[in-house]
């Protein structure tokens, strides 16, 4: 931990500093354009026609009325892509236009592009679709229940995914705890709602049968490979490119129907095709968090010490496979990795039901999973007369360290995270002696610095980054990676210039075009820092070698004796210099302009396990994150303020803290929301709250002070021992505010969010228990 | 219908035929190319079209072009003067106060607006200032250092 960070012998340090973003100009002055705001000025206006029922056979379609209405160019349905997709491999069955079956209320049926908005709208009204209703499944118990339809025919109880595993000896871990517990928990299905709404500009030359596509993606090069399909086209006439987006969360990891819509209709319309959805259709494309009920047992020693754990996890997945199988299996996964687990068995259902799809959302499936475990080791915790420090410190991890699933720990930040947000909430002082309504939680988490199996396995590295030198000095960034507001483009030129010795003036970086840049597999998993990182450090240490080798003919010694300076190159050791423009101008001589390559691949032994489903959960590097909520109970109305949050996070190594900051507060907020008001509603699968008013996101007016300590934990895998900062502390926040809420309130509320309903349910229960207690006192 | 109506825009004076039920959101992005107001939501849910209209912050979404005869209207890109940044931009770009982008140019016009009435808020007047801007990416900690970084500059 407390090695040196290897670094040049520079004199610029720009790996470690507080960096404005490279491209925050062009977002306060707002020239940023987002795919809305392209430059689309002949663009046909694209719609889409959904479904009004949730589950339905679809039993005519007509478009001859729509078709013949003057200004419409395209009338696209599902007869018009018959080819199935969807994240997965071994998962696809999504269809860009339902084709026979509809499974989702919002489900696309049609598309028209038209001259302009109004005739869009009016050629939606004039197609005509005879649907033949089926039973409607809201609820993963409806899903399975006994004679059930059959969403997907080769499905049987419409479980998606049945996950079972155990390792280490489970009996006996229970049978050797002094307390054993099990407790239920609820977590109501939440949405990413990032800011941007969906959008796909696409364009069709005919003359050239050239497709040019700019979409809000988080993963072009999946983008690019399912619209290839999809519309049976040689990948190498299409062009993703993907402008600035406004968030993700995970809503974009993967194609989206839309984006495949876009495509079908330009090609149809033999031209340019704006395709903008509206904020109620893009929570209807929905892929967040599930609905979720987990069962938990665990085991413990007196000490605090786990024994045993046995887990079931069940999510409603919605209606298509999606990531389902992955979510599915990283509750499983990722109940490792935080604390010494000795035993474990966990079996975990996806359930297909007639709700939008669901899919990854920061923290991927971990999340729910954390507030069941980390509420139940406080409970335990409780009765045994320990305190939560205490009884997480009785669990900790010494790296390097194998879990028994498989995934390898060399770096464990936990501690120090621990030790701080005790030190800095006054916990000691304060934990018990609140007044009442007021309550102090302690929660703890982690998460994967990008997943060591793609989900698209090619055998290629992980991770290309480029970097081009020509005669003016400056240096290009090239990258597929997908600066979605995160800051990565910053962050891996900062890797770079590090590298190099050089101020980031010197750079540009180009990101995420498939004319130019090389593929990536995309911003998920939180594994750009670290794999595309890496990728950039070896483009920059390539580059590096060529210029020192350059220097070095111009001095005329060996290149071992000469050292990069950033600014210049000097013969080690002697006061003979070449500034840096004649090092470049040395290096291109014989070569042109230059361009190096860097790759990441995983290591073998970080790739994990070889049990079924081993591939979800291991990683080159996990980060780590305790935090401290405190919240003020009103008992009147139920509602919860949350006073303040103090979070520590291990990220390695913080290439740009000011972007770490900012990140692991965007973390906890966003896991606040999930915590407090964020929760999606159906009606016979009719969505309730699609839309920012009743999809209660907090405001900045009842968001609280996030004090953030950043913890550097460097890990051997990480560029300068960085690894993720964005997700690690997501899900944290759900137990330490279940911990702080039952202190304030003396009952323990077994679900998410802990919106004023719930918590006043519960304090409605505790008074009948103490009336009920106190009349039976009286009575005896 | 249509009618004509002048208006100031980004300190420049127009006449334009606009539609009746034209939407100044529409007006501004569609008509006049100024992309930098955004549109968020499906009306009046998120703040990310925040405009000035004679100093006030205003919901593009949900205001008609056509109301706005007579009036001052200011956009984001109106506050970048001679290609400098202004403070409440400066501070949002080197505080962080923005992340992904999109919701930035409606908060920096309201927090725009919070400023030419009050040049020195407390804390609590700067979260009632901006409690209809809704961003996903901050947690808003940073939106807050960023106004009150303006505001000492000012």
């Amino acid at each position: 931990m407390s090695d040196p960070i290897p670094r040049s012998p520079v004199t610029a340090r720009v790996a470690g500093r507080r960096q404005p973003l490279l491209d925050g100009i062009e977002k306060v002055t707002g020239r940023a354009r987002f795919t809305a705001d392209l430059p689309a000025a002949n663009a046909l206006t694209g719609a889409i026609l959904t479904s009004p029922m949730a589950h339905a056979e679809i039993a005519r379609i007509d478009t001859s009325r729509a078709r013949a209405l003057p200004g419409v160019r395209a009338v696209i349905t599902g007869a018009d892509c018959d080819v199935p997709f969807g994240i997965l491999p071994i998962a696809r069955n999504e269809y860009p236009l339902a084709r026979d079956r509809v499974r989702y209320w919002g489900e696309a049926v049609a598309a028209v592009a038209a001259d302009d908005a109004k005739t869009a709208r009016a050629a939606l009204a004039l197609i005509e679709v005879e649907y033949r209703q089926l039973p409607v499944y809201t609820t993963a118990a409806e899903a399975r229940a006994e004679g059930a339809v059959l969403l997907h025919r080769d499905k049987p109880g419409n479980i998606e995914r049945e996950v079972s595993n155990s390792f280490g000896d489970v009996e006996a871990g229970f049978a050797a705890a002094d307390l054993v517990r099990e407790q239920s928990c609820h977590y109501s299905e939440v949405a990413h709602a990032q800011m941007e709404p969906d959008c796909t500009l696409a364009d069709f030359d005919p003359e050239s049968g050239r497709l040019t596509l700019q979409s809000v993606t988080q993963v072009p090069y999946y983008v690019h490979l399912t619209v290839a399909e999809c519309l049976k086209m040689d990948p190498a006439s299409i062009r993703v490119v993907k402008p600035f987006v406004g968030g993700g969360f995970g809503h974009r990891t993967e194609t989206l129907p839309f984006e495949i819509i876009a495509a079908l209709l330009a090609r149809a319309a033999a031209g340019t095709v704006k395709l903008q959805l509206t904020r109620a259709q893009t929570f209807t494309i929905h892929r967040a968090r599930p609905e979720t009920d987990i069962r938990l047992k665990i085991g413990m020693k007196r000490s605090g010490e786990i024994t045993a754990v046995d887990a079931e996890v069940v999510q409603r997945g919605g209606a298509i496979a999606g990531y389902g199988i992955i979510t599915i299996l990283y509750a499983g996964a990722l109940m490792h990795a935080l604390y010494r687990l000795p035993a474990a068995r966990y079996r975990g259902y996806r359930v297909y039901t007639n709700t939008p799809p669901c899919g990854p959302m920061r923290g991927h499936g971990g999340v729910d999973m954390r507030h069941a475990f980390d509420g139940l080791l406080d409970a335990m915790a409780a009765e045994l007369g320990l305190d939560a420090f205490a009884v997480r410190r009785a669990n900790l991890i010494t790296p390097p360290y194998r879990t028994i699933n498989d995934l390898q720990i060399n770096s464990y930040g936990l501690p120090a995270c621990l030790d701080w947000v005790e030190q800095a909430s006054g916990w000691r002082a304060r934990k018990g002696k609140l007044p009442r309504g007021r309550g102090l939680g302690l929660g703890c988490s982690h998460f994967i610095s990008g997943a060591a199996k793609p989900v698209h396995w090619t055998g290629e590295p992980h991770a290309t980054v480029n970097l081009r030198l020509d005669f003016d000095g400056s240096i290009t960034l090239l990258t597929g990676a997908a600066d979605i507001g995160q800051g990565s483009s910053t962050l891996l030129a900062q890797i770079a210039a590090e590298a190099l010795g050089l101020g980031l003036s010197r750079f540009r970086v180009v990101t995420a075009d498939s004319a130019i840049t090389p593929k990536d597999n995309g911003s998920y998993s939180s594994r750009v820092s670290l794999m595309v990182g890496n990728a950039a450090l070896a483009a920059a240490e390539e580059l590096r070698r060529l210029l020192v080798a350059g220097a070095a003919r111009k001095l005329e010694v060996r290149p071992e004796e000469v050292e990069c300076l950033g600014e210049s190159y000097r013969v080690i050791g002697a006061e003979r210099i070449v500034s840096y423009n004649d090092a470049v101008r040395a290096a291109l001589e014989t070569t042109g302009p230059i361009t190096t390559r860097g790759t990441y691949t995983v290591p073998r032994e970080l790739q994990g396990g070889k049990y079924r489903g081993a591939g979800v959960g291991p990683s080159p590097a996990y980060s780590y994150a305790a935090q401290v909520v405190e919240v003020a109970v009103d008992e009147e109305t139920g509602e919860i303020k949350v006073e303040k949050i103090w979070v520590a996070h291990d990220c390695g190594f913080a290439i740009n803290p000011l972007a770490v900051e900012g990140q692991v507060q965007g973390a906890v907020w966003f896991a606040m929301g999930q915590g407090l008001s964020e929760e999606t509603e159906f009606r016979n699968g009719m969505p309730m709250r699609a839309n920012l008013l009743d999809y209660r996101v907090p405001t900045i007016a009842e968001s609280p002070p996030i004090e953030v300590k950043i913890v550097e934990a460097r890990d051997p895998s990480g560029p300068y021992g960085a690894k993720e900062a964005s997700e690690g502390a997501v899900g944290g926040f759900g137990p330490a505010l279940a911990s702080a809420v039952a202190e304030a309130i003396g009952i323990r509320v077994q679900a998410l969010p802990l919106s004023p309903d719930r918590v006043l349910e519960a304090i409605h229960a505790r008074r009948r228990n103490e009336r009920l207690k106190a009349a039976l006192k009286d009575a005896s | 219908m249509k009618r004509i109506v002048s208006l100031w825009l980004n300190g420049r004076p127009r006449e334009d035929a606009v539609a009746d039920n034209l939407l100044l959101i529409d007006y501004l992005r569609e008509s006049r190319g100024l992309t930098g107001t955004k549109r968020g939501c499906d009306g009046g849910e998120c703040g990310a079209c925040t405009v000035l209209i004679d100093n006030e912050p205003r919901l593009a979404c949900l205001t008609l072009a056509a109301c706005c005869d007579g009036g001052r209207i200011e956009t984001i890109e109106a506050l970048a003067m001679g290609g400098r940044l202004s403070p409440l931009q400066r501070a949002f770009h080197e505080k962080l106060g923005t992340q992904c982008g999109y919701c930035t140019p409606g908060m920096i016009m309201a927090a725009e607006a919070l400023l030419r009435r009050n040049p020195a808020p407390g804390e609590a007047e700067i979260r009632a200032a901006l409690s209809g801007n809704l961003c996903r990416c901050t947690g808003y900690v940073k939106i807050i250092e960023s106004v009150q970084a303006a505001a000492s500059e000012s």
